[in-house]
């Protein structure tokens, strides 16, 4: 299970990297999404992997599983919900002001030369 | 003593607090301002000099506050004889000089903010000189570059002002940055930052390896600040500076503090031969090289700029020579040089005042058209030149005297010989101030008829005069238990002062005629040495300064160009394949332990769970162009990660991550509808191959880290563990996710809450400033019909629907929020779920049909939350505890059970409000772009209404 949960946050972080490096603003706020899932699991994953394992306090139960993550992770959870809603905007707004969606600056250097990067 | 000590933080803090008041002030007039300027000083030197006879007696006076304690630092400070020497010069200097200033400074200059950088450079120095402990008095030395830029750069409008303060800054902080280091070598050696720690460890010190460090570090700092060469040259280009900014800082004050600093170090570093020969030997050099330049110029503040450089010299080597004698020389040479020195400058800025100009080659033959300043500067100059009986001789001779039995390189005589033609130069150009700016025969031709300046201007040099005067003619009486003080306190013993003009015929008698006889013969062949020395080239400081300069500017607007030229994707390429070369590097550099933890099973459902997140994020990046298609596929991996913290026990996560996700996936969708579908193809086959490469390697990577942290167990104890076991008995919680965000980090809650309000607002802002725009003058013009729409778009199923749900919404927010201190649940979740029921009424009607039923602003919203959450950590404050420490209790009202009360559910309210603030608002801000885009604004909740008499006819909506 551990191996499903690691290629899982590993084939999200791929998928963020790659989306993140395209051109346009639509794709690169995807793959912002998709690393923020891959990053809050990650975080989550460093309490360990537990199954039926309470958070809650319960009288007669010994184990539980690690609180601490989770909550650090909850609020990472609307945090990011807050910067995703943040860069639509802005790139929205530059799209609406410029209408161009390009991330990057169009002073005649990309896409064009950064073939050459 | 107590009460004496205690003043000094207050002369400490006198000149800062004075700082505020110039630039009020001096909308009453420039007297107005000069008086309050000059009273924040008066006040710091009665003070003064009320700790004056406690001093003399030989008790060290001191005063400690602590500040951070655990770093050492502590706002300690004492007063000695040094102390008391230095403090006493900056602001009786600092008085004069104010006094000088309000008569130099025409109408045109901005007099307030003169006089408030004035007082800041005035406080940093006070800072330095009383600081016991050696971390405040770094603080203090860094504010004295800062004030002291701002000084040298006061005549913003020339480029040369903006040029030698810009190098003053570069060099001084830079020799800043290297003290630093040095400082804290020495407190670490010593075990303290405390100077009067410090200055008891002087065996330790001198024995550890660490030693030549420090010692060439401090020495960096100080040679930068008292300009010792190789770093002189930034002091002759300060001098573009108002006159009054160099009598005070080039004479007195900031050159000085580099001495200061050694004269303070003295006990502990001084006395090896690695002190002998790097402060002794640079002072040398420094003394006869500035000397000779100050021969050469023709500008009266560069030729005492450059006679300036060299006395600093001259003290710098006395304290090197390390003896005991020689460092009660310096400090008594340093008490004539600013006497004679500042009033120097003042005569040099009153000629400049009068005659409009200060080059020599102009000048002369002032004597009858200024008698005053002719008087006060001869004296002076001759101070300087060291000639009987004023005060620069008998300093002057005392330093001969030590130079003639000290033993440098080569033979024995070198080092009496080099100082005795330094002395020799000094005597010529001390001599060229008097004869080719007051002597010779009156000109016809002076830019401006010069005449001697009012009595308020030369008053200042006057006085100083006086003092030369006095000091020379009786030494013992007017400066002897000053020195001795002083020097008690550099040398940590009892010295031996015995100030006196006539030695017997020693050698320091026949090198003093020497220079005396030689510098006057040097001044008579002036006319031929002078054309030697411009035919001679000479390397220029300056046009190295600027190339280095240039060079490293450049080479950090490659690095930066380099790595963002206004290319997103070029930057976050760069930013991944770093972070994956640090990674790799340290994987490379530990070393991965085999598996402890025992791997769960894989069973069948979650198996599925994982194969769908695999195809959905394949898929998505395969049809990402297709926009729509590719938020349907987030959709579902959202939802994978939703169930997967359901399966691995994290309910309160799950709940969070599923409400999060419609509300997002609501967000993209609103944004969707004015980007383009599709994204275009644009990169060629080459760059998404690299792509590619970048995130395999990187997915590869978070791969193999997550798994190798997954299967080992903790390399330490979890605190888990103590929140586990204190959220009940301390938070009066059973659900401890809960009670970690509200009560055990409530503090990181709190400042969450307060990024996600500012989001909010700042979508707001964003949007209406967009729409403000162009952007929105294009909105306007937008075609609404440019896609197919539905055509009962407020469907009347949907509205009844949502009708029905809203108040079970509301009551499902309520539950959650209710039981979120001991079951999952809490504001976070409950102010998603309340966010997205008024959502369902945003979508069934329209925005404009829901708003007009809206009664509170989203702003307020917000505002109200955060309010809340900030009051409920004050009330903590009112019980003595610490910020939001929360407390809990249990009420029991018959017949209902007994239930449970924690202040941490007040602070859960704010965390509620702001979330369902924050959401609605970053929504509404979209809403908004859709009706200037000419959203049809819907009067009624539904289009189609069976119940309705006025059915609108065909068309017409």
């Amino acid at each position: 299970m551990e191996l499903l949960f690691a290629t899982a946050i590993g084939l999200l972080t791929a998928a963020g990297i790659y989306l993140v490096l395209r051109l346009r603003s639509f794709p690169v706020i995807i793959g912002i999404s998709l690393l923020t899932y891959a990053v809050n699991l990650f975080l989550f994953g460093a309490g360990r992997l537990a199954i039926n394992l309470p958070p809650v306090l319960r009288k007669g139960v010994e184990t539980y599983t690690d609180p601490l993550p989770q909550a650090l992770v909850l609020t990472a959870i609307v945090i990011s919900f807050g910067m995703t809603a943040v860069v639509v905007m802005l790139a929205l707004g530059a799209y609406l002001s410029g209408r161009e969606d390009s991330v990057n600056m169009d002073d005649g250097t990309a896409p064009e030369q950064e073939k050459e990067a | 003593m107590d009460t004496a000590g205690s003043f000094l933080p207050i002369i400490a803090a006198l000149p800062f607090v004075g700082a505020l008041f110039p630039g009020l002030m001096i909308r009453a007039g420039r007297n107005t301002c000069a008086a309050f300027t000059a009273s924040a000083t008066i006040l710091a030197l009665i003070l003064l000099l009320l700790c004056v006879p406690a001093v003399m007696r030989g008790e060290v006076l001191t005063f400690g506050i602590d500040w951070l304690p655990s770093l050492g630092l502590n706002v300690n400070f004492m007063l000695d004889g040094l102390g008391l020497l230095f403090a006493g010069l900056i602001l009786g200097i600092g008085l004069l000089i104010i006094l000088y200033a309000r008569f130099y400074l025409s109408r045109e200059d901005p007099m307030g903010q003169f006089y408030t950088y004035l007082l800041l450079f005035q406080g940093a120095m006070v800072g330095i000189v009383l600081s016991d402990n050696i971390l405040l008095l770094l603080v203090f030395w860094e504010l004295t570059s800062l004030s002291s830029f701002l000084l040298i750069g006061y005549w913003k409008h020339l480029p040369e002002g903006r040029q030698g303060a810009r190098m003053a800054l570069t060099v001084t902080g830079l020799g800043g940055l290297a003290m630093i280091g040095g400082m804290l070598i020495l407190g670490n050696i010593a075990g303290s930052y405390d100077l009067s720690v410090i200055l008891t460890q002087k065996e330790a010190i001198q024995a550890s390896p660490m030693y030549l460090p420090a010692l060439i570090l401090i020495l960096l700092g100080c040679f930068t600040k008292s300009a010792q060469f190789p770093f002189h040259f930034w002091l002759p280009h300060a001098m573009a500076a108002p006159t009054p900014v160099s009598a005070y800082l080039h004479s007195a004050t900031m050159v000085k503090a580099g001495l200061f600093l050694m004269a303070r170090m003295w006990p502990v570093l001084a006395g090896t031969p690695e002190w002998f020969w790097i402060v002794a030997s640079t002072g040398l050099i420094t003394m006869v090289m500035a000397a000779k330049i100050a021969l050469f110029k023709d500008d009266l503040k560069a030729l005492l700029a450059f006679s300036t450089v060299s006395h600093l010299g001259l003290i710098t080597m006395l304290l090197g020579l390390g003896t005991k004698a020689a460092a009660v020389v310096a400090v008594f040479h340093i008490i004539n040089h600013a006497t004679f020195k500042a009033a120097l400058f003042m005569t040099a800025g009153i000629i400049d005042h009068e005659a409009h100009t200060r080059d020599i080659k102009r000048l002369g033959g002032l004597r009858h058209l200024m008698p005053i300043t002719f008087t006060i500067a001869t004296i002076a100059a001759l101070s300087m030149a060291g000639i009987p009986p004023l005060n620069g001789f008998l300093s002057k001779e005392m330093m001969l005297e030590e130079v003639a039995h000290a033993h440098w390189i080569g033979p024995h005589w070198l080092m009496g010989a080099v100082a005795t033609l330094g002395a020799l130069f000094s005597v010529a150009y001390s001599f060229r101030y008097i004869a080719h700016v007051f002597l010779g025969k009156e000109r016809n031709d002076y830019p401006a008829k010069p005449h001697d300046p009012g009595f308020g201007m030369w008053a200042a040099p006057a006085f100083l005069t006086v003092l030369v005067v006095l000091i020379g003619v009786m030494p013992m009486t007017f400066a002897g238990d000053l020195v001795k003080v002083t020097a008690q306190a550099v040398t940590q013993a009892e010295p031996h002062v015995k100030i006196y003009h006539w030695h017997g015929l020693v050698p320091a008698l026949w090198m003093s005629i020497i220079a005396v006889l030689g510098g006057a013969l040097l001044l008579a062949l002036h006319g031929p040495l002078m054309r030697l020395w411009s035919a001679t080239p000479r390397p220029e400081a300056k046009v190295m300064f600027d190339a280095v300069t240039r060079a490293a500017t450049s080479l950090s607007n490659a690095l930066t160009d380099g790595i963002h030229n206004g290319a997103l994707t070029r930057n976050a390429a760069v930013f991944a394949v770093a972070v994956i070369i640090a990674g790799a590097l340290a994987w490379s550099g530990g070393n991965a332990l085999g598996p402890t933890r025992e791997a769960l099973p894989v069973t069948l459902i979650p198996a599925i769970g994982w194969l769908l997140l695999v195809l959905a994020t394949i898929c998505l990046v395969a049809f990402h162009r297709n926009r729509f298609l590719a938020l349907v596929l987030m959709g579902i991996v959202g939802l994978m990660v939703s169930l997967g913290f359901v399966y691995f026990s994290a309910p309160d996560l799950a709940l969070t991550q599923i409400s999060v996700e419609v509300v997002t996936i609501i967000l993209l969708l609103l944004a969707l509808n004015f980007l383009p579908r599709e994204t275009p193809a644009e990169s060629s086959p080459a760059r998404r191959l690299r792509d590619a490469g970048i995130a395999i390697v990187g997915g590869v990577a978070v791969t193999g880290l997550t798994y190798a942290i997954l299967v080992r167990d903790f390399a330490q104890e979890s605190i888990s563990a103590f929140h586990l076991a204190n959220s009940y008995k301390g938070g009066g919680g059973t659900n401890v996710v809960n009670v970690i965000l509200v009560d055990f980090r409530g503090f990181d809650t709190y400042g969450e809450i307060i990024v996600l309000g500012i989001a909010a607002l700042v979508i707001y802002a964003l949007t209406e400033t967009v729409l403000k725009g162009p952007g929105g003058r294009w909105l306007a013009n937008w075609d609404a019909h440019r896609y197919a729409e539905a055509g009962d778009r407020h469907p009347l199923m949907m509205v009844v629907a949502t009708r029905v749900m809203m108040p079970i919404a509301l009551m499902v927010g309520a539950f959650i929020f209710l039981r979120g201190h001991n079951e999952p649940g809490g504001g976070f979740i409950a102010g998603l779920i309340v966010a997205i029921a008024f959502l369902m009424q945003y979508m069934a009607s329209g925005f404009a049909w829901a708003e007009d039923r809206q009664r509170v602003t989203y702003h307020a919203t917000i505002g109200l939350g955060v309010l809340i959450a900030s009051v409920t950590g004050i009330g903590a404050w009112l019980n003595g505890r610490p910020f939001l420490t929360s407390d809990y209790g249990y009420l029991h009202f018959p017949p209902i059970e007994e239930f449970e009360w924690a202040t941490a559910m007040a602070f859960d309210v704010g965390v509620f409000l702001t979330v369902v603030g924050a959401v609605m608002l970053a929504l509404n801000s979209l809403s908004s772009m859709a009706r200037r885009s000419g959203e049809t604004v819907n009067v009624f909740p539904m289009d189609i209404n069976p119940a309705r008499e006025n059915a609108p006819n065909e068309g017409e909506a």
